[in-house]
C-alpha cells in the first residue's frame, strides 16, 4: 500500500514514506541526484532556483534540532519558501486532530510538508488526505522509519567505500526501538549489501529481526570483526530506566565502541552515527573524534539528501 | 536530408575561436553534447584552457512541468568565474532556454567579465532574445524534428535527426 502511494504511476518519487519497498533504481536516483547537490554548498551562491515560490511545511510533533535544520537548510537552498511550525504551542495542543492541521495548513496553500510525528504512520495517512500537488516527506515516525536518515547513511558510505557489493556492514546498539536501524536495514538489503549485521543484547532487538535478512550477533567481538562500517546507534536514556538494561556504564563495558573494539574491525572501516551521541555510553569520545569518524560528514551529506528528496517529490507531479 | 560532419564543423568553429581567445578565456560545455565538442575544440586548438562542465538540470525553466531530469550529473567549474570570459558551448541550439539556465548557473558562481556561445547547430525557433556568436551550421528545422549529437563508442561524433512521433 505504502509502495504505490509513494511512487506516481509512471515510477516516480511521489512522496517518501519510507524505504521498505522503494526499488534499487529510486534509492540510487536519490543517491546521484544527491551528489550534484553535494557542491552546492562550496558555491559563491548556494542556492539553486527549483522550488523558487513553493511552500515548505516543516511539521515537527516531536522534538529535533538536526534533522529539522538540515530539511529546512536543504528547502532554503532550492529556494522554497519554509514555515517551520511549533506544534507544541499549536492548535494540536487545543485539540486540533492532525488531518485538520493538514487541512488548514493545505488552505495556506502548502506544497509539502516534511513530517515528524511519535505515532508510526502519521506520515501515511498525511499522504493519503493531501491534494494531488501536495507531497510527504517522512523526517521519522514513530518506531516505524527515518528514510532521509537512512538515505544519508547510504550516500555516506557510498562515499567513502564506493558501492555496496563487497561490504559487510555492522549496525550496533538498539535496534528494536530504531526507526533508523529499520531504515539502514532497508537501504541497504535493495542495494546489494551482502552481509547486514545487528549486534545487540536479545533485549534490544525486535523478534523478527532475522527476516529482515540481516545477520544477528550477541558479542561485539564478533560483531564487528572485520566490518567495514559500523552504524552506532543511540541508546535512548529512557531505555535504561526500564528492565532491557542493566545501567549506562555495563552498556558501556559490552557494547560501547571504543579505541580497543575498534581493532576488531577492518584498518580502514569508518564510524557513523545518526546523532545525538551519549558520549561513554554507546561511543567512547575517542572514536567519535577519531579518524574513523565520519559522523559530522553525515551532517553535511544530509542536506544534500534531503534536496534531492525534496526536488524529486516536487517533481513528481508535473 | 545528409547532415554534416560534426568533426568538420569543429574544425571550423576552432577557426573562428582562436584568433579571439583571450588570456582570462575558460570554457563551459553543457551536459552532454556541448561536454564532447568542448573536448574536441580543446584539442584543435591546442591550448590548456580552464575548463568545466555544467548540468542545467536545476535551473531548467520547465521544472514544474516535466519534474526534475532522471540522470543530474555534477556541475563542475573547476576555476573562478569572476572576471572571466566565459565561452559557453553545446550542440545544438534551439529555443535558448538552456542557454539562459546556463548563464543563470554560472552567475550563481560568480560574475563573469562576458560570455560568449559556441554552438554546432543552430536549428532555428529561438523562443528567446538570444543568438551563438559562434555557429558551426544553420539549419531550419520543423518543430517536431530532433537533431541530436551522439558519440559512439569510440569516441566518434555524428549527427542524427529523428522525426517525433505526432
Amino acid at each position: 500500500m505504502s509502495r504505490n502511494l509513494q511512487l506516481t504511476e509512471d515510477g516516480k518519487l511521489r512522496h517518501l514514506l519510507t524505504l521498505d519497498g522503494l526499488p534499487a533504481r529510486i534509492l540510487t536516483q536519490i543517491l546521484d541526484t544527491a551528489e550534484s547537490f553535494v557542491s552546492i554548498g562550496d558555491r559563491e551562491v548556494k542556492k539553486v532556483p527549483l522550488l523558487r515560490g513553493k511552500a515548505v511545511f516543516n511539521l515537527f510533533f516531536e522534538n529535533s534540532t538536526r534533522t529539522r535544520t538540515t530539511f529546512e537548510i536543504a528547502a532554503k537552498r532550492l529556494s522554497a519558501d519554509v514555515f517551520n511550525l511549533n506544534i507544541a504551542t499549536s492548535a494540536t495542543n487545543k485539540g486540533e486532530t492532525l488531518l485538520d492541521t493538514v487541512a488548514n495548513l493545505s488552505a495556506m496553500q502548502a506544497d509539502m510538508f516534511v513530517v515528524r510525528h511519535a505515532s508510526s504512520g502519521a506520515p501515511h495517512l498525511i499522504a493519503r488526505h493531501v491534494a494531488p500537488h501536495i507531497s510527504v516527506v517522512n523526517a521519522g515516525d514513530g518506531r516505524c522509519a527515518h528514510p532521509t536518515q537512512g538515505l544519508l547513511d547510504m550516500f555516506t558510505i557510498r562515499h567513502y567505500k564506493g558501492g555496496f557489493h563487497n561490504l559487510r556492514v555492522a549496525i550496533v546498539g538498539d535496534v528494536l526501538h530504531s526507526r533508523v536501524a529499520r531504515s539502514q536495514i532497508h537501504a541497504l538489503t535493495t542495494l546489494g549489501c551482502p552481509e547486514v549485521r545487528v549486534v545487540a543484547p536479545r533485549t534490544l532487538l525486535p523478534r523478527d529481526v532475522e527476516s529482515m535478512g540481516v545477520h544477528v550477533h550477541h558479542t561485539m567481538e564478533t560483531g564487528i570483526k572485520d566490518v567495514d562500517v559500523i552504524i552506532m546507534l543511540r541508546l535512548q536514556n529512557e531505555r535504561m530506566q526500564g528492565d532491557l538494561l542493566p545501567s549506562a556504564g555495563e552498556y558501556y563495558k559490552h557494547w560501547g565502541l571504543t579505541p580497543e573494539k575498534m581493532k576488531l574491525a577492518k584498518p580502514d572501516a569508518i564510524v557513523m552515527h545518526p546523532g545525538p551521541m551519549n558520549r561513554g555510553v554507546e561511543i567512547d569520545s575517542d572514536v567519535a573524534d577519531g579518524k574513523h569518524s565520519v559522523i559530522l560528514p553525515q551532517v553535511t551529506f544530509g542536506i544534500a539528501v534531503r534536496m534531492a528528496v525534496m526536488s524529486m517529490v516536487a517533481g513528481s507531479g508535473a | 536530408m545528409n547532415l554534416p560532419d560534426p568533426n568538420q564543423l569543429i574544425d571550423q568553429l576552432a577557426e573562428r575561436i582562436r584568433p579571439r581567445l583571450q588570456p582570462e578565456c575558460a570554457l563551459l560545455g553543457i551536459h552532454t553534447g556541448g561536454v564532447w565538442v568542448m573536448e574536441a575544440l580543446v584539442e584543435r586548438l591546442g591550448v590548456d584552457l580552464p575548463r568545466g562542465v555544467l548540468d542545467i538540470a536545476f535551473y531548467r525553466d520547465d521544472f514544474s512541468r516535466i519534474g526534475l531530469h532522471p540522470e543530474v550529473k555534477p556541475s563542475s567549474i573547476p576555476f573562478e568565474v569572476e572576471g572571466r570570459h566565459i565561452l559557453l558551448i553545446d550542440d545544438v541550439f534551439y529555443t535558448g532556454r538552456t542557454i539562459r539556465a546556463a548563464m543563470n548557473l554560472v552567475f550563481d558562481y560568480g560574475r563573469p567579465a562576458s560570455i560568449r556561445l559556441a554552438v554546432l547547430v543552430d536549428r532555428g525557433g529561438r523562443e528567446l532574445p538570444l543568438c551563438p556568436d559562434y555557429t558551426g551550421v544553420k539549419m531550419d528545422m520543423e518543430a517536431g524534428q530532433n537533431i541530436s549529437l551522439e558519440q559512439d563508442e569510440g569516441g566518434r561524433l555524428r549527427l542524427m535527426m529523428k522525426q517525433e512521433a505526432a
